[in-house]
């Protein structure tokens, strides 16, 4: 598999490591309640399809956001976390 | 035999040992090649029957001719004879036999077969349960198998490597060579990969013209300039293994495997190539016919037959038979007639087949059985009146038609799709993101078509890549022998063999019909069909084809079995290459390691890194002598220890001390310059994830600790702060892990030693307990940090690396003098347990502050990471198991880590539990094993005694619960 | 007063030679990490340039030449190998221990890294000037194009000998592999 680090460029997998889905960016506010927080660290939906992971490249440091095909693993594209979030 | 042809053929000029006996050669011949020129036929025994085997193609693909190379440590079982070259003194040895090839007394399974059928195992070996693993396993084992590994470690050296292209072009048959001269003449970046020593494919093996020349005058024009292209790159004996995704390919190159002494080559590489379009020209797979003990050596493949004439000069018999069903295979008969070989009969089930040469024809005819003990005599023909008669025959060429080679189609979940006109599976359309199928691979029937084809795939390809290529004028080339009817078996009561590399027969496929293991990766499992090295490129169709006529359903109904990488077998050897002994992972090394080793330091690993684990002096006969001194050394006097392994972590900017008071539970905003303070950092989910100190240098610059074990952890976790949460603030992050070597100094005598290494004089009064700042060393700007992780008065001094090695032995040198010296990491851990520092042994990830009694340092006035999980009423039940001290007060005056806690009296056993021992030492300050745990309510049962038990090492004892802190507990030692 | 002995990384390493390639240790004046604070890129770019003429990298550039050069090391992150800098307006931290800076030179050079690191190092893609944060085999590494043949490596200083010992196997089955007839 290869990603595009949106600094580095394509990259084999080996560069990368994987930290589950993208929502992970959207930390709920300290006092968003259990049902928030809860649905934030543990409650991930497992699609047949198009989905957002966390990448982290390694070798530059850099935080990853790549969208991808479960079924396919076809890759649409990557961004930056630190771009998103801006 | 050999032929005697006009032209180049040149005598044996080498030697190579079968079983034993030598065998003359050509070079560039393979070991099937020469052992059919020396007349042998018979080559191996077959996986379950132990029946004679000989070769049956001239390719990868082939299922008997499996031979093991070499001897002793290096020897490599389970090799094709078909793919191995000849070198000078190879030795090959024939498998699966005892005690000779010739001889082989477990061909009694043969006898037995009637009741080794498809299922056999399953039926059989299912009782009584205690028979599974010490009967049945080693003799089913012993029975059934194939080469033998040497059982010793293989030193040869091996490689991988990567590579990368616009194009990979994956076979140089024609349409592989046509596709690689469009994509070179484009200037497209080309790696074109040939399992074979040699590129052309099956133009190598036939005799036709292109452009009016023959075939090969045209392979050796289009192989020069592909190799004169600085754009093309040509690897040899080089098959792709593997599709991956994003355009990755697994290739295994079998770099060295063909010469006499290969020195220091690799002898295979496995290569990781990435294209961004590729074209599979991977040919086809002639598949062949089932018919009564079809697997005698000597029956064989008919396009095999004649490669082997054409290409190397040498027929497979002196009196050759062909049973074809299509026009393609009388081309064997035609080409061997040619060379002077007898061909007795060509026997066609087509009515209407058509001879193009002077030989007897059968058409409409069958061969219905054979015989010959070691290597075919006769066969049985059953002309078209149904009349049978024996013919005399040493080789019968055999064709059912063809196989597209699909295989990489399938590899990321592409299914193959039935060509009714082809009678084949040809490539499903986009199978692979940019994967161009083309020639017989796809289906192509003739040379014309390849050569069409390979053009048209690299146009396509090119145009993916965004190249317009204008297509070039074709070659003239051969476009006949296209005709074919499908036809699969000869019916019959005796075993007819579908898959000849696992034994298995059309009777053991209808079984399985029969017994409703009608699906077809049902019947696959149930026969094993398929599952033998050659992956069933041989059987698989027409296993397919008689088990959709046995269900009443088509064969595309039937469908395929999934084709999987490997294509071709990759050694583990070759995948994990550099990988063994120093290759295995990185090492690193402190600055102090020379200087360690030097002073007979045994190593202990932490993570990657090494560190010293005691400092035997002379006397000393055991690990725990030698730490017992240095322990009451650093107690007494004064110890050095390299700490260059922990995590170092530069923070500087303008919101520094809010991303610290962010990470860490509690605030580092309210720190002062100069102060040092311990931070203790959650996931999340409110466990705890490391912890340390963070020095601050400046108001905005702090340098974080972190333990040596959870560096690259925490440093991923700062950019996944700074970049995903709070992008907002201004921080930029660094590890300074490498650019300081630093070491600790502890005891009464610390100042001591330092005031002589120091740039002094050094006025300790401005050096209160957790400060820091920089300072001179011998000359050198460096650092020092007052903190303490033994109890005692304790400083770490820094220095840049380059003068680590040098400053360790001064330390050293000087600590010696005011009788301290070095101290290792079990030292270190003694004297942390004996203050309750914590380790990760005891924040292991299930921890949280609350268990280990630092709740009260989650500050109220700040969020921080893992704060409001922290909060959940389970993490906060006084129940749950808590950090708590323990001694050994039983008989047994000994703590072990690992062992569990049960109250006194209850059963030792998981219900009972209270709780288990994550660190234990012998501490020779209170002459007492000593130890840290987690038990229920811990924390609130300081006194009470429970029961230690360690199952695993069979050590039981009563301890004393505790507070953690059993030395100094007021801190008065360190604070000095 | 006793001084301290400084002692390079690859100090009992290298130079070595394996046929005509060469891999050996280069040991700069300074090397300075410089991470410019937000909105600060321009600022800090030109006050390297007034320092030591150089300015701040692309990613995946170098600027400069052998004796002042800035290799772009990760987002808003750049090494500059030369003369100790110290531009206001960014995060500037001494790595001039940190790092094992290895150059390997010769035919073997290209190839020997294709072992090794995943990365496209074919000339057109990866041209003198270009740098990538990338693997050597386990390690992470920063790798620099200086010349056609001509490659600098930077690993923590820690694991020189693991670097060291990957470069001389990959060149020794190179070596190996060009010996084949």
């Amino acid at each position: 598999m290869r990603i595009t680090c949106p600094y580095c460029g394509e990259r084999d997998i080996r560069e990368f490591t994987y930290r589950g889905h993208a929502l992970a960016i959207a930390r709920p506010a300290p006092d968003a309640g259990e049902a928030a927080w809860d649905d934030y660290l543990h409650l991930r939906d497992n699609p047949a399809g198009a989905t957002q992971d966390l990448w982290h490249h390694g070798p530059c440091g850099a935080w990853v956001i790549v969208d991808r095909d479960t079924v396919t693993h076809e890759v649409a594209g990557s961004k930056a976390v630190a771009e998103v979030k801006r | 035999m050999r032929l005697d042809r006009s032209g180049g053929d040149v005598a044996p000029s080498l030697s190579f040992t079968f079983d034993g006996e030598t065998v003359r050669a050509r070079k560039g011949e393979t070991v099937a090649a020469a052992l059919l020129a020396n007349d042998i036929r018979l080559v191996g025994r077959s996986f379950k029957y132990h029946r004679p085997r000989g070769i049956w193609s001239a390719g990868p693909e082939e299922p008997n001719a499996l031979i093991t190379l070499g001897r002793g440590a290096a020897q490599t079982p389970n090799q094709r004879a078909t793919v191995q070259e000849v070198y000078e003194g190879l030795e090959v040895s024939s498998q699966n036999r005892w005690p000779s090839l010739k001889t082989d007394l477990l061909s009694v399974n043969d006898l037995a077969a009637p009741f080794l059928g498809a299922g056999f195992y399953y039926k059989t070996f299912m009782w009584p349960r205690a028979f599974w693993e010490r009967v049945y396993e080693p003799v089913i084992r012993r029975a059934a198998g194939l080469g033998a590994l040497s059982g010793a470690p293989d030193q040869e050296p091996y490689e991988k490597a990567y590579a990368h292209c616009d194009l990979l072009v994956i076979g140089s048959g024609p349409s592989g060579l046509m596709a690689a001269l469009v994509a070179a003449r484009a200037g497209s970046d080309v790696i074109v990969a040939e399992q074979d020593h040699a590129l052309g494919g099956r133009l190598l093996a036939e005799v036709e013209e292109i452009d009016g020349a023959p075939a090969a005058d045209w392979v050796a024009a289009a192989v020069a300039e592909l190799e004169a292209a600085p754009n093309v790159r040509v690897m040899s004996r080089t098959t792709v293994t593997g599709v991956y995704d994003q355009g990755t390919y697994g290739a295994i190159e079998r770099t060295a495997m063909h010469v006499a002494d290969p020195g220091a080559a690799p002898r295979q590489t496995f290569w990781r190539i990435v294209a961004k379009a590729s074209i599979l020209a991977s040919g086809a797979i002639e598949r062949g016919i089932a018919f009564a003990n079809n697997d005698r050596p000597g029956v064989m493949a008919a396009g095999a037959v004649r490669a082997y004439a054409n290409r190397w000069g040498v027929s497979p018999g002196k009196s050759v038979t062909v049973f074809a069903n299509n026009d393609d295979a009388h081309r064997t008969a035609r080409d061997l007639a040619a060379a002077g070989v007898t061909v007795a009969a060509v026997i066609d089930p087509r009515a209407d087949a058509q001879a193009i040469g002077d030989y007897p024809l059968f058409s409409g005819a069958q061969v219905t059985g054979t015989t010959g003990r070691l290597g075919l005599t006769d066969i049985t023909i059953r002309d078209a009146s149904g009349k049978d008669q024996s013919v005399w025959t040493d080789c019968l060429a055999v064709s059912g038609g063809w196989n597209p080679s699909v295989h990489l189609t399938c590899h990321m979940n592409g299914r193959p799709v039935w060509n009714e006109d082809l009678a084949a599976f040809v490539p499903a359309p986009d199978a692979v993101p940019g994967l161009f199928p083309a020639g017989s691979a796809d289906g192509a029937q003739s040379t014309a078509d390849c050569l069409r084809t390979g053009a048209e795939a690299a146009i396509a390809a090119l145009e993916a890549l965004g190249q317009t290529t204008e297509a070039p004028a074709l070659p003239k080339a051969e476009n006949g022998f296209t005709g074919h009817t499908p036809f699969w078996l000869v019916p019959g009561k005796k075993r007819a063999w579908l898959d000849m590399a696992n034994d298995v027969t059309v009777k053991d496929v209808k079984l399985a019909a029969q017994e409703n293991f009608a699906s077809v990766e049902h019947m696959k499992r149930y026969t094993t069909q398929g599952m033998a090295p050659d992956q069933g490129k041989n059987s698989n169709v027409a296993a397919l084809a008689i088990l959709a006529d046995a269900t009443g359903r088509t064969i595309p109904q039937t469908g395929t079995t999934t084709f999987r990488p490997p294509f071709a077998p990759v050694p583990l050897s070759a995948m994990g290459a550099g990988a063994r002994g120093k290759g295995f992972a990185p090492e690193r090394f402190t600055t102090s390691h020379t200087a360690t080793e030097d002073l007979g330091a045994p190593f202990v690993e932490a993570g990657l890194w090494y560190r010293p684990s005691y400092y035997p002096r002379a006397g000393e006969t055991t690990w725990r002598q030698s730490c017992d001194r240095e322990v009451q050394m650093v107690r007494n006097a004064v110890g050095v220890a390299d700490v260059s392994t922990l995590g170092k972590i530069d923070i500087q900017g303008p919101d520094a001390a809010a991303l610290l008071d962010f990470v860490y539970t509690n605030m580092f905003s309210t720190l002062k310059v100069g102060k040092v303070r311990y931070g203790l950092m959650l996931r999340e989910d409110g466990h705890v994830m490391d912890d340390g100190t963070t020095a601050r240098l400046g108001e905005t610059h702090y340098v974080m600790t972190t333990t040596t074990a959870a560096a690259g952890q925490v440093m991923q976790h700062l950019d996944f702060v700074l970049q995903a949460l709070r992008p907002d603030w201004d921080v930029r992050i660094a590890s300074a892990t490498e650019q300081w070597a630093q070491f600790a100094v502890a005891g009464p005598k610390a100042r001591a030693l330092l005031d002589v290494v120091l740039d002094g004089p050094i006025d300790w009064a401005a050096w209160p307990f957790m400060s820091c700042g920089n300072i001179g060393v011998a000359g050198v700007p460096g650092r020092l940090f007052r903190i303490s992780f033994s109890g005692e008065e304790g400083f770490e001094v820094a220095v840049p690396a380059r003068y680590g090695e040098a400053l360790y032995r001064l330390l050293l040198s000087q600590a010696s003098v005011l009788g301290g010296g070095p101290y290792g990491m079990e030292a270190l851990n003694v004297l942390r347990i004996e203050k309750g520092f914590i380790t990760h042994s005891e924040i292991h990830g299930r921890v949280t502050a609350f268990d280990i009694g630092m709740e009260r340092m989650i500050s109220a006035k700040k969020d921080c990471i893992g704060k409001t999980m922290a909060a959940r009423p389970g993490l906060l039940d006084p129940a749950r198991e808590r950090l708590v001290g323990l001694k050994p007060t039983g008989a047994v005056k000994e703590l072990t880590a690992g062992a569990h806690l049960f109250n006194m009296g209850a059963e030792a056993v998981r219900l009972e539990d209270q709780g288990y021992i994550t660190s234990v030492c012998y501490s020779p300050t209170l002459g007492s094993f000593l130890g840290l745990g987690f038990l229920k309510s811990g924390p609130d049962r300081i006194g009470e005694t429970v029961q230690m038990v360690d199952h695993l090492r069979g050590v039981k004892t009563e301890v004393e619960v505790c507070n953690p802190v059993f030395f100094d507990p007021e801190g008065g030692r360190m604070r000095g | 007063m006793v001084s301290l002995v400084p002692k390079s990384p690859c100090a009992d390493l290298l130079p070595l030679a394996i046929a005509e390639t060469t891999v050996s240790e280069v040991v700069p004046e300074a090397i300075t990490l410089v991470a410019p604070f937000k909105g600060k890129k321009k600022t800090v770019s030109d006050a390297l340039k007034a320092e030591v003429g150089v300015g701040f990298p692309a990613p995946g550039r170098m600027t400069g030449k052998q004796d002042a050069r800035c290799i772009w090391v990760g987002p808003e992150q750049a090494l500059v190998i030369g003369p100790a800098v110290s531009p206001d307006g960014a995060a500037v931290t001494d790595q001039s221990d940190g790092f094992a800076v290895i150059q390997i030179t010769g035919p073997m050079a290209a190839n020997a890294l294709a072992r090794l690191t995943p990365i496209d190092l074919r000339r057109d893609h990866f041209k003198p000037g270009h740098t990538a944060r990338t693997l050597l085999n386990h390690m992470t590494c920063s790798i620099t194009r200086l010349g056609a043949a001509s490659f600098e490596i930077l690993v923590f200083r820690s694991m020189a000998k693991t670097a060291v010992h990957e470069l001389t196997e990959a060149l020794k089955l190179l070596e190996g592999r060009a010996k084949l007839s």
